[in-house]
C-alpha cells in the first residue's frame, strides 16, 4: 500500500510500530533477563530490573545435568528432539505421498477421503486422548517415545498433507507430461521432477511440523509420566508446580525450551508464513 | 477386455477421457501412496474416536472396579444438567468471545500497520512470529511469572510507577485470573491473525487503490469500502478457526491457574481433563469430550460454508 505521510503521520507510524515491537519483545525479554539474574535480585522489592552480573548457573546445570531441578531437563530436550524429529520425517514422507495422490491421481472417493482427513484437524485432542491412553496402556506403549511420536503424527499429518497438496497443485502438470515424452515412468517423474521442485514445500512443511511437534504439550502430558519419554514441555510444567520458588531456574528452563522453535521460526519465517497461509488466501 | 499398451498421454494427462484400465491403475497407485497416511489417521484418529463414543455410553470409572457397563445416554444427561458444566461453558464463551474479537481486531490493525512502508519493516514482520513459536508451556510460565504475587514484574512495574501501593495477588482473584489468561492467549495467538491478514492485504491489487484515489477516496473511506470487504473472507475464516481453538484451550490454564482460583478459569477443555484424568471418570469424561466435538464440528461446518461463500466473493 503506497501512502504519503505528513511529518506527524510518520511519527505516529513509527510510534505504533515501536509499540508493537515492544509488546512482543518485552514479556519474552523479561523471561530471558530473569533467567540470568540472581535470585536475590529477583526477589527484592523494589525489583531490580537489570542484574549487576550474569548468573549462568542454571544454564550450566542444564547443560551438565548436574543438580536436582535441572538434572532432568537434558532428557526432556533429548526426548523432544527425537520425538519432534522422527514425527516430522514420517509426516513429510507419508504426507507428501498422500498429497501427491490427492493432487495428481484420480480415484474413487478422493474428495471424501480428503475431507475426512481435514475433519480430523478439528477434533479436539481430548476426545482422542482418552481412548489413545487406554489403548497405549493396553499395548504397553505408555511412557514410551514411540507413543508420543505416533500421537504427534496423528495431528500433524493432515496439516502436512494440506500443505504439500497446495505445493503440488502449483507445479504445472505439463512438466511431468514433457518428461514423459522422453520416456519416464510415473515414479521417475515423481523423484526426478516433482520432488526437487517441491523442496520449498517440504522445507515449509518440515519446519512447521517440527515446531508444532516440539511445542505440543497436552498429549505428552497424558501419555508420558516417566523420564524415559517426558518431553521438555512436560518437564517445564512440573517446574511451575513442584519448584514454586526458584524463579531463575524456571526462567532458564523456559528460555532453553523455547530456543529451537523460536530460532527456527525467526530464521525461516518465510516458510512458516507459507505454512500458515497455504490454501487460505487465494493467489 | 481390450489389451493395449499404455500410451503416455493416457497416463499423464488425466483430464482426457480415461479408459477403465487406466482408472484402476490410478486407484491402485493411490491406495499405495495413501497407505502410510491412512494407517495413522485410521489407527490414531478414527479408531479412538469410535472407541470414545462407545466409552461415553458407559459408566467407566477407573476408581471403581467392575465399572464400564452400558448406561446409554445417562452421561450426556448428567452433563447437560450439571451446573458446573454450564458454568464452564459460560467461562469458555467469555474467553472465546473476548480473545477472538480482540485478536481479530488487533490482527487487522497490526497487519495494516505492517503493510505500510517503513524502515525495518522486514525485521518487524519477522519479529511478529515470536509469540507463535513459543512453546505453550513457556508462554504459560512467562505470564505466570510476570503476574506473580510476591515478585512479579507486573506488580513491580505498577508499584514503581506509583499506580498501586502494595503488591497484589492477581492470580488469586477469579476475575483477574481470567483476564490474565485472556491476555496471555491474545499475546500468543494474535501473530497468526496478523500473518494471515497481511498475506490477504498483499494480494489486494494496487490498481484498486489507485482507482479509488482517482475518485477521491482517502483514508477511512478507502478502508471501509475497499479493504474491509476484500478482507471479509479471511476475517470470517479467522474468527471461526480461532473460536474452535479457543474451545480447545487447555495448556495455558493448566500452567497458569489449574482451573482456579475457585474454578474461575475452569474452561471446558480443562473441565473435561479434570473429570477424566483427575477424577478418573472416563465414561463421563468421554461424554463431555463428545459434546465438545459436536460443538466443534458444528462450528467447522459453518467454516466450510463461509469458505465456499468467500471463494464466491473473491471470484
Amino acid at each position: 500500500m503506497v501512502g504519503e505521510y505528513k511529518k506527524g503521520g510518520l511519527v505516529l507510524l513509527y510510534a505504533a510500530v515501536l509499540f508493537v515491537c515492544l509488546s512482543i519483545l518485552i514479556p519474552y525479554l523479561w523471561l530471558v533477563i530473569s533467567s540470568v539474574s540472581h535470585r536475590v535480585e529477583l526477589t527484592s522489592i523494589p525489583l531490580k530490573w537489570i542484574p549487576d552480573s550474569l548468573n549462568l548457573e542454571n544454564y550450566r546445570q542444564i547443560v551438565t545435568g548436574s543438580s536436582g531441578i535441572n538434572a532432568s531437563l537434558k532428557y526432556g530436550l533429548l526426548n523432544s528432539l527425537i520425538i519432534a524429529g522422527v514425527a516430522t520425517l514420517f509426516c513429510l514422507f507419508a504426507g507428501s505421498l498422500a498429497a501427491y495422490a490427492f493432487s495428481r491421481l484420480r480415484f474413487r472417493g478422493k474428495n471424501v477421503v480428503f475431507s475426512f482427513i481435514l475433519v480430523t484437524q478439528v477434533m479436539p485432542m481430548i476426545v482422542l486422548i482418552i481412548p489413545i491412553y487406554i489403548i497405549m496402556s493396553k499395548i504397553g506403549l505408555l511412557n514410551t517415545i514411540p507413543a508420543l511420536i505416533i500421537a504427534d503424527c496423528a495431528f500433524i499429518l493432515p496439516l502436512v498433507i494440506w500443505l504439500m497438496r497446495s505445493f503440488f497443485e502449483s507445479i504445472p502438470r505439463s512438466l511431468e507430461e514433457m518428461a514423459c515424452i522422453d520416456g519416464c515412468s510415473r515414479f521417475g517423474t515423481i523423484f526426478r521432477i516433482v520432488m526437487p521442485l517441491s523442496t520449498p514445500g517440504l522445507a515449509a512443511s518440515g519446519i512447521f511440523a517440527f515446531i508444532i511437534a516440539w511445542n505440543e504439550f497436552f498429549s505428552a502430558l497424558i501419555l508420558s509420566s516417566t523420564i524415559k519419554s517426558k518431553t521438555i514441555s512436560v518437564i517445564i510444567s512440573e517446574y511451575s508446580s513442584k519448584v514454586g520458588v526458584d524463579y531463575v531456574a524456571m526462567a532458564a528452563a523456559g528460555v532453553v525450551a523455547s530456543i529451537p522453535p523460536v530460532l527456527l521460526a525467526l530464521l525461516f519465517q518465510k516458510y512458516i508464513v507459507q505454512g500458515l497461509t497455504a490454501g487460505s488466501v487465494k493467489g | 477386455m481390450n489389451k493395449r499398451a499404455f500410451r503416455t498421454e493416457d497416463v499423464f494427462m488425466p483430464n482426457k477421457l480415461v479408459s477403465s484400465d487406466f482408472f484402476e491403475r490410478e486407484s491402485v497407485l493411490a491406495a499405495i501412496l495413501l497407505t502410510p497416511a491412512l494407517l495413522i489417521v485410521l489407527g490414531v484418529l478414527i479408531f479412538p474416536m469410535v472407541t470414545s463414543l462407545g466409552l461415553s455410553f458407559t459408566d467407566l470409572k477407573l476408581t471403581k472396579p467392575g465399572s464400564g457397563i452400558f448406561i446409554g445416554l445417562k452421561n450426556y444427561i448428567t452433563a447437560l444438567k450439571a451446573p458446573l458444566f454450564w458454568a464452564s461453558m459460560l467461562r469458555t464463551t467469555i474467553f472465546g468471545v473476548s480473545t477472538v474479537l480482540t485478536e481479530t481486531c488487533l490482527g487487522v490493525a497490526i497487519a495494516m500497520l505492517l503493510n505500510q512502508k517503513f524502515v525495518g519493516r522486514g525485521f518487524v514482520r519477522g519479529l511478529v512470529i515470536l509469540p507463535w513459536a513459543l512453546p505453550y508451556v513457556v508462554n504459560g510460565i512467562m505470564w505466570k511469572w510476570i503476574f506473580d504475587a510476591n515478585y512479579g514484574a507486573f506488580n513491580a512495574a505498577l508499584t514503581q510507577l506509583g499506580l498501586i501501593d502494595t503488591y497484589k495477588i492477581w492470580l488469586g482473584n477469579p476475575k483477574a485470573a481470567m483476564v490474565i489468561v485472556i491476555c496471555a492467549n491474545i499475546w500468543k495467538e494474535t501473530p497468526v491473525a496478523v500473518i494471515l491478514i497481511l498475506a490477504a492485504l498483499q494480494s489486494i491489487p494496487a490498481e484498486l487503490y489507485e482507482a479509488a484515489a482517482i475518485d477521491g477516496a482517502r483514508g477511512m473511506k478507502r478502508f471501509s469500502r475497499i479493504t474491509l470487504p476484500l478482507l471479509k473472507p479471511i476475517i470470517v475464516t479467522l474468527i471461526i478457526i480461532k473460536t474452535v481453538w479457543a474451545l480447545k484451550e487447555f495448556d495455558l490454564i493448566y500452567i497458569i491457574t489449574k482451573g482456579g482460583p475457585a474454578n474461575g478459569t475452569n474452561m471446558f477443555s480443562y473441565y473435561i481433563y479434570q473429570n477424566t484424568f483427575q477424577f478418573l471418570n472416563f465414561g463421563y469424561g468421554s461424554a463431555l469430550a463428545y459434546l465438545l466435538t459436536i460443538l466443534t464440528i458444528g462450528l467447522s461446518m459453518l467454516y466450510m460454508k463461509s469458505l465456499k461463500g468467500g471463494l464466491d466473493v473473491e471470484g
